[in-house]
């Protein structure tokens, strides 16, 4: 029992809270830093749109992870879901040419593998971590088995400009698939009442049970969510990149976690910021080439990125606490 | 003489936000007595006491012990000076075992060894002088939360400590566990150890206390000896008004009808219930009386749809039905305002809005759209009709409300729903009198509409003000009933329960 002090009925101000913002301020502090430090080689139209191409994958798989991670669970499988998938739609690009066939398929292999997780986290009753660990290990050796670690190519036109590499005005289409995600996203968690739902299972599902919600139907439908966001994510890989490899995904999962987590969303579950999510994607995604431009090898890269994550939790946990 | 006192807390002030919550308190405690401190749910009881263990730091006044001031600036300070608290909020670790939590942090060592033979020798033995028996080897997370709370007061005895404050200690206690609590502060007492007993419930308090501190809106109303107090002027002092009307029986104001709402026949599930069978009228408030694991909460729990594996039958206006889950029962009209509503009631981590919200999703959308004018107005609705009293609003975090408004919260987002049949179980532990009145009222306001409560307490005198009747639970079934006029004492029940 703390305190309470009798206010109007319902006043709808809120507190201003460091840990809901930071990462906006990181974006601006961290876009600010490069600027000053590269100039016009890294603050140009060009390379900021480059940024949001290089960003886009990453943006959407961060969207999907939101989703497990505010329902208490996490998924380690999506690098691995990211190979697969863009391996099997190169696949059936390459034998039948037809895009809509393709994307199909890709689809339904996202809500195959996201049904596999939570299957196994829900019924089984292993732990997400654990279940979506072995996942990793088993997407990935179908995917190299799949072709035989060879690379695919993609080359049907309509396909790879709208996954990837058209542009609309001066905005590339991969731009337009982040938005969409983004905004299907946050109005999933905020505007319907699935989203609130996870939210209550992530927050305490003891209570949600209590509620009358069906906690295992809720988990299946975010651990599905977050792989058909893999999946889309992995099918602009391949558009982008005009081709399909075991390696894609692979470098990704850290990331996606710490775009999510500086975000604003809490590891533990219970609350989600999309928005952040997608933000916190971008810095990474800044960190990233600026670090580049700015002529770092990949062993002091991977030493400034790292350190950047750490200061980045480390701000936002720390204004968590401060709140409480 | 001012020496007299082994902790006093002078001319204390502390503010949150620009809020007042202490306001010049004075509280001085004397050597091996028990001290109670009451006031309602927001009173400052909670925030002078995190002051006392150096959770919180005051914005002015200083703190003496044994007459010598002294700054506590953290909880580990305060724990070296020998000031120790139960908390209401159960701070034990479910995945250790009892003696593990016992002694967390001061674990008995051999060389650099654990002694866990030794460890599990000592807990058993300070168990034993609280009066349980029980394997120490057993986790903490497969214990009751009765359990927990004589677990949660060996762990603080286990060290030497000369101040103990106690905020609640036997909301979650049967009457013969609150007894052996009470022998037990008595021995402490004579042993030089001072209790600082927080609570709301007044006749414990006069059982058990020397001496009484009342805070109200953060200021000190009255401090005096037992003697020169009684219960009604405590009551006056907390609410700050006069209340003789505020507790005690109610005549109804509508009938009860004679037709049943609910019937039961022959519910059983595992060794919690053997058989049970009982009617529910429509306009009824039912009463259940019987220990912790009489079978009570499973009940309400089998009513809810929360236990798959129990039998029976179940027939609501007179049709069978099978509630097998969660989601069929409150769409058959039923709520539950659970056991604990810190676990099971509430997402604490959330705030005020998305906690109402939460049962009545379905009726704040405009086809699948949630519409915020909807929650605005629900939420806002909400607050006004049940007296919530909360700092910031509907974006209030629960984990910074009273525990009676936490509780007013769970029974306002199930009333929302506008359900049929309300089950309660143990409603009002932990909130303070203004809270209780209220709680009491909802459901004599709720009756009125020829909906029924199930309302399970283990505060006799609630259910005597409240029930229109009375089932007593023992081991799984009903051994005894009561009519509200059938009724001679609260004593009567008592007995019942327990022979």
């Amino acid at each position: 029992m703390l305190f309470s002090i009798k206010t109007d009925a319902g006043s709808n101000k809120k507190k201003f809270n460091l840990d809901t913002y930071i990462v906006y301020i990181m974006f601006i502090i961290v876009l600010a830093i490069f600027s000053l430090w590269l100039g016009g080689r890294f603050f140009s139209v060009n390379n900021i749109i480059n940024i949001a191409k290089q960003t886009a994958m990453i943006s959407v798989m961060a969207v999907g992870m939101t989703f497990v991670i505010a329902s208490g669970n996490i998924d380690l499988s999506i690098g691995s879901t990211v190979a697969l998938v863009g391996l099997v739609v190169a696949v059936v690009l390459q034998n039948t040419n037809n895009v809509i066939l393709a994307v199909f398929t890709g689809i339904v292999m996202g809500v195959v593998i996201g049904y596999i997780n939570a299957f196994l986290s829900t019924v089984v009753r292993i732990p997400s971590f654990l279940a979506t660990l072995g996942m990793l290990s088993v997407l990935k050796g179908f995917a190299m088995r799949a072709t035989d670690i060879k690379t695919i190519p993609v080359l049907n036109k309509t396909y790879t400009f709208i996954f990837g590499l058209g542009e609309i005005g001066r905005l590339p289409t991969l731009f337009f698939w982040t938005i969409i995600i983004l905004l299907i996203g946050h109005f999933v968690i905020n505007n319907i009442p699935f989203g609130k739902k996870v939210l209550a299972v992530g927050g305490n599902p003891t209570a949600a049970r209590f509620t009358g919600i069906n906690n295992q139907r809720v988990i299946t439908m975010v651990f599905i969510f977050c792989s058909i966001a893999a999946s889309i994510s992995a099918m602009l890989y391949i558009g982008r990149f005009e081709a399909a490899r075991y390696t894609y995904g692979e470098q990704d999962l850290l990331t996606v976690i710490a775009a999510v987590i500086i975000g604003g969303t809490s590891l533990f579950g219970g609350t989600a910021n999309i928005i952040g999510s997608v933000v916190g994607s971008l810095l990474m995604g800044v960190i990233n080439n600026g670090l580049i431009i700015g002529g770092l090898k990949v062993p002091e890269q991977m030493v400034a990125k790292g350190a950047i994550i750490l200061i980045a939790v480390g701000v936002s946990e720390i204004s968590r606490r401060r709140r409480n | 003489m001012d020496s007299d006192y082994v902790v006093s807390l002078e001319g204390i002030s502390k503010s949150f936000g620009g809020v007042k919550v202490l306001d010049n308190v004075n509280f001085r405690m004397k050597k091996g007595i028990v001290h109670a401190l009451v006031g309602g749910n927001g009173a400052g009881k909670s925030t002078l006491m995190k002051i006392l263990t150096g959770v919180y730091s005051g914005d002015s006044g200083t703190i003496k012990l044994k007459n010598i001031e002294t700054k506590i600036n953290t909880p580990g300070e305060a724990q070296k000076n020998g000031i120790r608290i139960i908390f209401q909020e159960l701070s034990l670790i479910p995945t250790l075992t009892i003696t593990e939590n016992i002694f967390l942090g001061h674990e008995i060592k051999k060389f650099i060894f654990l002694d866990k033979k030794e460890m599990n020798r000592r807990a058993a033995e300070i168990l034993e002088d609280l009066g349980i028996r029980i394997d120490v080897d057993l986790f903490i997370k497969d214990l009751s939360v009765g359990q927990c709370q004589l677990i949660e007061i060996a762990k603080a005895l286990s060290e030497n400590s000369n101040i103990l404050i106690m905020d609640e200690p036997t909301t979650a206690l049967t009457e013969s566990d609150t007894q052996t609590l009470f022998k037990i502060i008595k021995k402490l007492n004579s042993q030089g150890v001072s209790i600082v007993y927080i609570s709301h419930r007044m006749k414990e308090v006069f059982k058990i206390a020397d001496e009484i501190s009342i805070l109200r809106d953060g200021k000190l109303v009255i401090k005096k000896m037992k003697k020169d107090l009684n219960i009604e002027k405590v009551i006056d002092h907390i609410l700050g008004v006069k209340v003789e009307e505020k507790m005690g029986w109610k005549e109804r104001e509508t009938e009860v009808s004679n037709s049943a709402l609910l019937e039961v026949e022959n519910l059983s599930f595992g060794e919690a219930l053997h058989g049970v069978s009982f009617k529910l009228r429509k306009g009824e408030v039912l009463g259940i009386a019987g220990l912790m694991g009489s079978g009570r909460t499973e009940l309400l729990e089998s009513l809810f749809g929360l236990n798959k594996e129990a039998k029976g039958k179940i027939s609501l206006d007179g049709k069978p039905v099978h509630l097998k889950n969660v989601h069929l029962a409150i769409k058959k009209g039923l709520s539950l305002v659970p056991e604990s509503r810190m676990r099971q009631g509430l997402v604490m981590i959330h705030n005020l809005k998305e906690n109402i919200i939460l049962p009545n999703l379905y009726n704040l959308i405009k086809g699948f759209i949630i519409k915020n004018a909807f929650v605005n107005k629900l939420v806002k609705e909400t607050i006004k009709e049940f007296n919530i009293i909360a700092l910031e609003g509907m974006n209030t975090f629960l984990e910074n409300m009273s525990g009676g408004n936490q509780q007013k919260v769970v029974i306002a987002k199930w009333l929302k729903t506008k359900p049929k049949i309300l089950l309660m179980d143990e409603p009002t532990a932990g909130v303070d009198v203004g809270a209780k009145a209220e709680i009491l009222d909802f459901i004599r306001n709720f009756v009125r509409l020829n909906s029924s409560v199930i309302f399970i307490s283990s505060e006799i005198s609630e259910l005597i003000d409240v029930c229109d009747r009375i089932l007593i639970f023992k081991k799984g079934r009903i051994i005894k009933e009561f009519t509200h006029s059938q009724i001679k004492s609260e004593e009567e029940i008592h007995y019942a329960i327990q022979h």
